[in-house]
């Protein structure tokens, strides 16, 4: 029943790494996941897996191998953050599109300017439009859970997945775990069997090729089913993790939504702080709730505008900004969820929170709810884009 | 002890502040808690000051900010008293703990009124003496669990033994100077 243990968030995804032995990782060094092919290569450099460990000058060049290494058949993995993750934008399309199921782990981090090593989620968002599937961690624990069912997501609908965690706040921090044993791991996770694959003898293909406007939209809609079939294939590998480790997960997780007249909806780490401060207002008889987004790509639209109907007002916190005058990508995709979906009762605002690390705390969030309260009680949603915890 | 133990370690980048707030981490999470162990990242260099902690509970705390009301705090560096609000937060029914050759009465002046236990452990001193080096961090590690009681005294030190002998199997030397440097600092904590 699992294996207790106290990892940091690096070392738990270094650790799944070597309990699925992938065939090829590219890698290059940067903070604060540098620890993952740091851990991961002493592995590598043990005995302990045998995967083809492959230093690169660049993460143009660590993704480039990863594609590589997928298109010839194999299963390829890499970690990154901030403008590592920037200086791949190019090559994620490209595995994107080329349908390539690589995981990559993602501790993440601001970007510059100012410079700044800390949290928060500028990296991933910049890159939400890649084609790539998303998951993200609020503890160590979902870091690890969540790596150990990537590839089962990714391989189902031949896309590749990102795995992100909040750099520092999880990556270096050291908690409890429970670990799976490796060969329940083996078993859940399975051997990879490439639909198509250059080192396929009796199947050549291309991979890589020219699109003329004859096809190439053809094959963005190809590429955006598979991303819809996504939703249902997390909910199910999800559900088979739930039946062998008790821990069950889904496109989003409600906290307390049942008879929520207020909520918070939230990504990562602050999600665990923010559970604090709805259990503090439970306990002074407020009815506020929580909807921590686990999977950011694909969208849970459906999921969100179904545990939100009933709420007075919501807050939608973005730990980036999109710099558009207006709101947050949290925000933007809640709001179309709930359009989409047909409701519009509820109001929403939008918080920008925790940029370059700035701390959260069980208040910053209490002062969010006390705001949704004014905008529950009145009516009034006054400005709807706001900085949470910032000195004006 | 308490549902939930927070602690908040002041050290200079390069004293092993982070690493002593992971062995305690480690410690508590043998004794079977829930454990949380976290630097605070600033511009990390040789000197510069900084800031880990640790959260330890009977139950999961989901919690991932910084401390600000801590019920402990060690001190690995004395300097520290003069540029950093070490006490800032800090419950009375609570302690300090300060890496010191002074008595805790001529430290309490520098605490800005701080009404709770102000502990000393000339932590340099007994690494010095017993590991040949100055590595505060085992003696502060020692001294903190004396006085915050948050792992059992006698299960933190047979736990550091087995973990010490595991990892040092080829270098003796290392684990007895450790293993005394560890009892001195539990003897020799001063408490005011």
């Amino acid at each position: 029943m699992g294996i207790r243990e106290r990892l940091s968030g690096n070392e738990a995804v270094a650790y799944a790494m070597k309990q699925i032995n992938p065939d090829v990782m590219g890698a290059f060094p940067i903070t604060p996941s540098t620890e993952i092919p740091q851990y991961f290569g002493a592995y590598v450099d043990n005995g302990e897996v045998d995967t083809e460990f492959v230093t690169v000058e660049s993460e143009h060049s660590s993704m480039s191998v990863c594609i590589g290494a997928q298109a010839a058949g194999c299963r390829a993995v890499s970690a990154t953050s901030s403008c590592g993750l920037s200086y791949m934008t190019e090559m994620l399309y490209v595995a994107a599109s080329d349908r390539l199921p690589i995981t990559l782990a993602v501790s993440c981090r601001a970007l510059s300017g100012p410079i700044n090593i800390n949290n928060d989620h500028s990296d991933a968002m910049s890159v939400r439009d890649t084609g790539w599937l998303m998951l993200f961690a609020e503890t160590n624990q979902e870091a690890y859970d969540n790596y150990l069912q990537a590839m089962r997501i990714g391989e189902a609908v031949d896309l590749p997945i990102m795995i992100c965690q909040d750099g520092f706040i999880t990556s270096h921090a050291i908690e409890n775990i429970e670990l799976v044993e490796t060969d329940k791991v083996k078993a859940f996770v399975g051997e990879y069997k490439p639909r198509h694959y250059l080192l396929n003898k009796d199947e050549p293909i291309a991979v890589g090729a020219y699109a003329t406007p004859t096809y190439y939209i053809e094959s963005k809609r190809l590429q955006a089913q598979a991303m819809m079939d996504a939703k249902d294939v997390i909910r199910k590998v999800g559900a088979e993790f739930g039946e062998m480790t008790g821990r069950r997960y889904e496109l989003i997780e409600k906290y307390m939504m049942d008879d929520a007249e207020t909520a918070v909806v939230i990504i990562g780490s602050s999600a665990g702080t923010a559970k604090a401060a709805v259990n503090e207002l439970r306990e002074s008889g407020k009815k506020v709730g929580l909807i921590k987004i686990r999977a950011f790509r694909p969208f849970p639209a459906e999921d969100i505008a179904d545990a939100l109907k009933n709420v007075k007002a919501f807050a939608a916190m973005d730990k980036s900004d999109s710099f558009n005058a207006h709101c947050g990508p949290l925000y933007a995709e809640t709001c179309a969820a709930l359009y989409a979906n047909g409701v519009c009762a509820p109001k929403g605002i939008n918080y920008i929170y925790g940029l370059g690390g700035r701390d959260v705390r069980v208040e910053s969030i209490k002062t969010v709810f006390s705001e949704l309260d004014k905008i529950a009680e009145t009516g009034e949603t006054g400005d709807t884009y706001r900085y949470l915890d910032v000195r004006e | 002890m308490k549902d939930i133990v927070e602690i908040r370690w002041h050290g200079r980048g390069g004293q092993g502040a982070k690493t002593a707030s992971l062995l305690l981490a480690d410690a508590a999470f043998n004794t079977g808690k829930y454990v949380q162990g976290f630097p605070e990242y600033g511009p990390e260099r040789m000197g510069a000051p900084i800031t880990a902690y640790n959260r330890i509970s009977t139950e999961r705390s989901t919690v991932h900010s910084n401390i600000y009301y801590p019920d402990f705090v060690v001190v690995v560096d004395e300097t520290l008293l003069s540029s950093v609000d070490v006490t800032a937060g800090l419950k009375p029914e609570g302690a300090i703990v300060i890496n010191s050759g002074k008595a805790p009465e001529q430290l309490r002046p520098l605490l800005k009124g701080y009404t709770g236990r102000v502990c000393t452990i000339d932590a340099g001193r007994i690494s010095e003496e017993e590991l040949g080096k100055n590595f505060p961090n085992t003696p502060m590690l020692a001294a903190i669990v004396k006085v915050s009681r948050v792992v059992d005294p006698e299960a933190f030190v047979k736990d550091m033994e087995a973990s010490f002998r595991h990892k040092f199997a080829s270098k003796p030397q290392v684990i007895e100077g450790n293993m005394r440097a560890r009892k001195r600092s539990m003897e020799e904590v001063q408490v005011g």
